[in-house]
C-alpha cells in the first residue's frame, strides 16, 4: 500500500537562550500507510507533540523532511486536519460556524456548508447544538465538535494530540468509540498521541512508543485485532498481552526520561 | 457577602441608586443645614433652580450640544485612524516595532499641555478642541488596540492554520473578531478619557460649551452653576457609557458568556 505520509529523518532542537539546547527528536523515521491509525505513546517531554506540531506544519523540523503524498511539507494546511488536547474552538463563532470555519475558507457557497456541517455534526452526535456557543457546551461537546470541525475539511491525514486527555473516564471511553466508529466508516488516516495505554491500544491499528528524550520510535507494533471493535474487547487476553507489553516498554522510558532530568540537576 | 458571586439585577440597581440618594443627601445636610457658606458650594434646590435657567433663558443646551459634538468629533476621527493602524500593529510584529515606541512616547505627552500650542495653530475655533481630543485619545487607542489584538490565543491562530485559513483570513477571520469585544471595552473606556480633555479644552479660548460655562460661571462666583455643569458632564458620561455596555453587548453575546 501507498504511504500517505512519510517523515524521514526528522530531528528538532530547540535553542534556549542561557541553557543548553533541547534535543526534542532526533532521527525519526515514521511511515504512514491510508487508513492507517496509528497511536503514539512515550513519557512526557520526549516529543510526541513536536513531531505531530511539525506534520502539521505548525513547527519546523531541524532537519529531514516530511512528505505528504509524496510532496514536501512546508508549513500547516487544510490536508492535515488537527485536533488538539486544549479547548480550541473558537469562541466568538456557533458550533455550525465553527465547523464551517475551513469550508468558508475554502470559498464554498453557504448552502453547502452548512449541508456538510450539520452532516458531520450529526455524526459526532451534537444535532440540537447547532447554534450554541463554545462556552455553552461540556469539554467532551467540545472536542466532538473540534473533531466535526477537522472532519468536515475532509483532510487526507487527521493529526490528533491527546484530543482526550483533559476528559474524564467516561467521557473519554465514549469519545474512543465515537472516534474508532468513524474511522470505521469514513476510512480516514489518523495520528493520535497519548499517554493512556489502553487507549492507544483500543483504538490504534499500530501501536508506535517513543523514547526518552531525544524522542525517537523505539516500538511500532501491529494491533492483531480486527475491527469493527466493540469496547467489550478491553477484557479479551489478546488485549491484555499487548498492553502488559507496552506498559513494560512506556515504563522503562519514562525510568529512563526521569534518570535523565535527575543527572541533569 | 461571597467574593465574586454576582448579584441580583433588580438589587444591583437598587444598590447603585441608594448611593446617589445618600450622596445627594450628604449633601443637602451640609449645605442646606448651614454647615458649609454658600460661596463655595450651592446646595442641591439652588443648583436645580439655577440649572433651569441656564436651560430655559441661556440656551446651555446649545452648550451641551456644542460639547458632546466636539467629543464625539475628535473620538470618532481619532478611532477610525486608530482602528487599522492599532490591528496591522497587533497582527504585525515590524509595523509595531516601527510606531510601538514612538506611540508610547506621544502616549504620555499630556494633550492638555498641547492647547497653548493649539491655540498657536489652529486658532480658538472647533478644530483646536477636536485637535485635543484626538491627541488625547488616538495614541492610547493604538497602543491598547494594538494590545488586544497581539494577546489572540495562539493556539486560536494554529488551529485556524491547519483548517487552511491564509495569513489576511487569519487576521479577518480570528484576530479582529477574536480582539472585538476588548475593543469595544476600550472604545468605551477612551471615550470616557476623551470626555475630560474637552472640559479642559472649553476652559481655555472657546466661547461656547459646558466647559466655557463653568468659566463664567466662576468669574461670577456661581458654585450653582458650575456644579450643575460637572453633573451634567457625569450624566451624559453615564448615559454613554451604559448605551456603550449595552451595544456591546448586543455586539458580542458570546462574549459575555461564562463571566
Ligand atoms: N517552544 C519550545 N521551546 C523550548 N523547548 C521546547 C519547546 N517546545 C517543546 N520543547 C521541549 O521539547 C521537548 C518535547 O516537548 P513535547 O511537547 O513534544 O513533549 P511531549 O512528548 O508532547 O510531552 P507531553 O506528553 O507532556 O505532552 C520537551 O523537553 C520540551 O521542554
Ligand atoms: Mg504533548
Amino acid at each position: 500500500m501507498a504511504n500517505i505520509l512519510s517523515v524521514r529523518g526528522i530531528s528538532r532542537t530547540f535553542e534556549v537562550a542561557g541553557r543548553a539546547p533541547t534535543v526534542a527528536l532526533q532521527a525519526t523515521d515514521l511511515d504512514v500507510a491510508e487508513n492507517d491509525f496509528i497511536t503514539i505513546l512515550g513519557p512526557s517531554g520526549c516529543g510526541k507533540s513536536t513531531l505531530l506540531r511539525i506534520v502539521a506544519g505548525l513547527d519546523k523540523q531541524s532537519s529531514g523532511e516530511v512528505l505528504l503524498d509524496g510532496k514536501r511539507i512546508d508549513g500547516p494546511g487544510a490536508d492535515r486536519g488537527m485536533v488538539f488536547q486544549s479547548y480550541t474552538l473558537f469562541p466568538w463563532l456557533t458550533v455550525r460556524d465553527n465547523v464551517c470555519f475551513g469550508l468558508r475558507e475554502r470559498g464554498l457557497p453557504r448552502q453547502q456548508q452548512l449541508e456538510i456541517a450539520d452532516a458531520f455534526l450529526h455524526k459526532v452526535g451534537l444535532r440540537g447544538f447547532e447554534s450554541h456557543y463554545p462556552k455553552q457546551l461540556s469539554g467532551g461537546m467540545q472536542q466532538r465538535t473540534a473533531l466535526a470541525r477537522a472532519l468536515a475539511n475532509n483532510p487526507r491525514i487527521l493529526l490528533m494530540d491527546e484530543p482526550f486527555g483533559a476528559l474524564d473516564h467516561q467521557t473519554r471511553e465514549l469519545m474512543q468509540e465515537l472516534l474508532l466508529g468513524i474511522w470505521e466508516s469514513e476510512k480516514k488516516t489518523v495520528l493520535f498521541v497519548t499517554h493512556d495505554i489502553d487507549e492507544a491500544v483500543f483504538m490504534g491499528s499500530r501501536v508506535m512508543v517513543m523514547s526518552a528524550r531525544p524522542g525517537r520510535i523505539k516500538l511500532d507494533r501491529a494491533v492483531p485485532i480486527p475491527h469493527p471493535r466493540h469496547y467489550s474487547l478491553k477484557t479479551t487476553p489478546v488485549f491484555a498481552e499487548l498492553k502488559a507489553e507496552l506498559t513494560e516498554q512506556v515504563r522503562a522510558e519514562v525510568i529512563a526520561s526521569q534518570n535523565a532530568t535527575t543527572t541533569a540537576s | 457577602m461571597k467574593p465574586l458571586t454576582p448579584v441580583a439585577p433588580a438589587t444591583r440597581v437598587t444598590l447603585g441608586i441608594a448611593f446617589f440618594v445618600l450622596f445627594v443627601a450628604v449633601w443637602a445636610i451640609a449645605t442646606l443645614g448651614g454647615f458649609v457658606p454658600k460661596t463655595f458650594l450651592a446646595d442641591p434646590i439652588t443648583m436645580v433652580k439655577s440649572g433651569y435657567t441656564l436651560i430655559a433663558e441661556m440656551g446651555f443646551l446649545k452648550d451641551i450640544g456644542m460639547t458632546v459634538w466636539r467629543v464625539l468629533g475628535g473620538f470618532i476621527i481619532a478611532a477610525l485612524i486608530a482602528l487599522p493602524l492599532g490591528v496591522l500593529m497587533g497582527a504585525y510584529k515590524p509595523i509595531e516595532a516601527f510606531f510601538e515606541p514612538f506611540v508610547s512616547f506621544a502616549r504620555y505627552l499630556p494633550a492638555s499641555a498641547f492647547i497653548p500650542l493649539l491655540i498657536l495653530w489652529a486658532g480658538i475655533g472647533e478644530a483646536q478642541k477636536l485637535s485635543v481630543i484626538f491627541i488625547g485619545s488616538f495614541f492610547q487607542l493604538v497602543l491598547m488596540i494594538a494590545v488586544a489584538v497581539g494577546n489572540t490565543r495562539r493556539d486560536l491562530v494554529e488551529a485556524a492554520y491547519t483548517l487552511g485559513a491564509s495569513d489576511s483570513s487569519l487576521v479577518k477571520r480570528v484576530l479582529i473578531p477574536g480582539a472585538a469585544p476588548e475593543i469595544a471595552e476600550i472604545l468605551r473606556m477612551v471615550l470616557g478619557w476623551a470626555w475630560t480633555y474637552v472640559i479642559v479644552a472649553e476652559l481655555i479660548g472657546a466661547s461656547s460649551g459646558i466647559g466655557h460655562m463653568i468659566t463664567d460661571s466662576q468669574a461670577l462666583l456661581a458654585t450653582d452653576q458650575i456644579i450643575f455643569g460637572i453633573i451634567v458632564i457625569g450624566l451624559i458620561g453615564l448615559v454613554s457609557d451604559l448605551l456603550f455596555k449595552r451595544v456591546n453587548r448586543q455586539l458580542f453575546p458570546w462574549a459575555a458568556l461564562g463571566k
